[in-house]
């Protein structure tokens, strides 16, 4: 790099470091604080330590209630798809040329599946189920996997410990361009 | 005319001449669930690089919301300073941007071939292209007050599927909008009305609609759109995850599939090209199925991270032609063959396909997808 052209890059990167940092940002004076009870009114992710995963608890055979009847219409009776994507099934097949990915086959981390079904499911009705639902719910489906065995009972400290099959299945970062 | 044509205001928001009704969104095949499913721009019929608003992709994925804007709020906490809850008015009295960049959903242009009779839009059309207008996301942030360790953020929609994508903090902090207009007006409720991200450059889904909360935390939190979809399957069974930049593409919308030469003579090949490391730099045109190769016009002005169109005159001597585009962007990087990212990736990989496009002119004018 030429001497002007390196000056220049270390100036940007001061500029750009402390913006992101360090240096007081003007602020506006816009937006209200958001109080605790407001956060926790809308702060529904899980990630995948766990942390966000409710209390309650729910096992593989209250999930299979409620799954009958309010996710085999989509997803079908024992998961094999249907108007909506697969559940169970697909595994060992990622490598071949048709691979079947769903929760059990593809899914790296179990507290996804929290996630997703508490905020997106039923189809019909996101965002219904208690906790204690969606706990079994997810045990169920994951019992179908034959990911967790049928006396299971999930909750926030059990959830984060079920090993998905391909956990290590995923690789970062990006490595493009790789073509050409 | 020797007759008064309309009144004025016939109808208050105008609409396209009653001859160009079939130029619309079509919907794509695959969707058996009509909420989540996802429309093509008709790439064939539109000049220039703007997107109109009411051609705009669609890719949803439980449905367009209704949202007063009055009534909607976005929040932003997690490892911040400040955890706060804006108003839209709020959100509009930040200093603004305008800017022109396109979107491109990362799941276009399938690898899987499509039929002869597929038009540009049936295969490229999850991408539009607008001038947005907004708030930088670094504002908004600063205003809440970015915790020193803050790695990732997470974005969430009001949606029924409550959308969430994580988006790296540097990403959010360099060239990220939180947009509420497109075109000049405020958002289509297709596209995120009254508040969406916009990540130039990124795969579309990462660009969360109907925006209502911002969680700013230390490390990705693995949603479902960012680990069983939108990551990339490759042949040995292993997948790419967070391939975020659209690479540089491009594709001819005229001649294009399923389009009539009316005999041989003057024509001008058009197209567009866009990148999402930067700008355009080169775009090439063949005639002959990429055995040689000559420069398109660009024109100008020439966007980072938007589409550009591209020129090049052709006499048609009325023999089969294979027509290809190839864009470079100004990173150096070069759109490949097909059998070129095919042999690296697979036909599963499912996102990411920026290959070349050829369309095979026929004798008889027609022209035809020909992968």
């Amino acid at each position: 790099m030429r001497p002007r052209l390196a000056l220049l890059a270390i100036v940007l990167a001061q500029v750009i470091g402390v913006r992101a940092e360090t240096a007081p940002a003007p602020r506006y004076g816009l937006g209200t604080p958001a109080t605790p009870a407001e956060i926790a009114g809308w702060n529904i992710d899980v990630r995948a330590d766990g942390a966000g995963l409710p209390p309650g608890h729910g096992s593989v055979s209250e999930g299979g209630a409620i799954y009958a009847q309010k996710c085999a219409g989509c997803h079908g009776r024992a998961g094999e798809g249907g108007l909506a994507d697969a559940l169970v099934g697909g595994n060992g097949t990622l490598a071949t040329a048709k691979p079947v990915r769903t929760v059990g086959s593809y899914w790296p981390y179990a507290t996804t599946l929290f996630d997703y079904v508490r905020r997106a499911m039923p189809y019909t009705a996101p965002q219904s189920l208690t906790a204690n639902q969606t706990y079994a719910v997810v045990a169920f489906v994951l019992n179908l996997n034959h990911i967790v065995p049928d006396g299971a009972v999930l909750d926030a400290k059990s959830l984060p410990h079920v090993r998905m099959p391909n956990r290590n299945g995923f690789a970062s970062p990006d490595p493009r361009p790789d073509a050409p | 005319m020797q007759t008064q044509g309309a009144p004025i205001l016939t109808p208050p928001y105008g609409t396209p001449s009653p001859f160009e009704a079939g130029v619309v969104r079509h919907a794509r095949a695959r969707g058996r669930i009509p909420t989540a499913a996802s429309s093509t721009t008709p790439l064939q019929d539109l000049h220039g690089v703007i997107t109109p608003n009411g051609l705009f992709f669609e890719r949803h994925h439980a449905g367009v919301p209704t949202i007063d804007p009055a009534q909607h709020r976005l929040m932003v906490h997690g490892l911040v300073d400040r955890p706060l809850i804006f108003t839209m008015d709020e959100l509009m009295r930040f200093p603004s941007q305008t800017r022109m960049h396109f979107l491109e959903c990362s799941g276009n242009s399938n690898y899987a071939a499509a039929p002869a009779s597929a038009t540009a839009g049936d295969i490229h059309g999850l991408i539009s292209c607008c001038e947005w207008t907004g708030v930088p996301l670094a504002t908004v942030l600063a205003e809440a007050g970015v915790q020193s360790h803050a790695a990732w953020v997470l974005a969430e929609g009001a949606d029924a599927a409550g959308m969430t994508r994580s988006i790296p903090i540097a990403k959010a902090l360099d060239d990220a909008l939180l947009v509420y207009a497109q075109n000049g007006e405020r958002l289509r409720p297709e596209q995120g009305y009254p508040l969406r991200v916009l990540l130039p450059g990124y795969e579309g889904n990462m660009s969360v609609k109907w925006l209502r909360r911002l969680k700013v935390g230390d490390q990705p939190f693995e949603t479902r759109e960012e680990t069983s979809k939108y990551t990339d399957l490759m042949p040995d069974g292993t997948a790419r995850q967070f391939t975020f930049v659209m690479e540089a593409k491009s594709v001819i919308t005229f001649p294009s599939g399923s389009q009539q030469l009316q005999g041989h003579g003057f024509y001008e090949i058009s197209g567009v090209a866009w990148s999402g490391r930067g700008r355009i730099t080169r775009a090439e045109v063949s005639t002959d199925g990429g055995a040689s190769w000559r420069d398109a016009v660009l024109q100008e002005p020439v966007l980072s991270k938007c589409l550009t169109r591209f020129r090049a005159p052709w006499t048609w001597d009325g023999a089969p032609a294979l027509l290809q585009s190839r864009a470079t962007d100004e990173t150096g990087y070069v759109q490949p063959p097909r059998e070129t990212l095919i042999g690296v990736r697979g036909l599963n990989s499912g996102y990411h396909n920026n290959a070349i496009q050829t369309w095979s002119v026929l004798a008889d004018g027609s022209v035809r997808n020909a992968a």
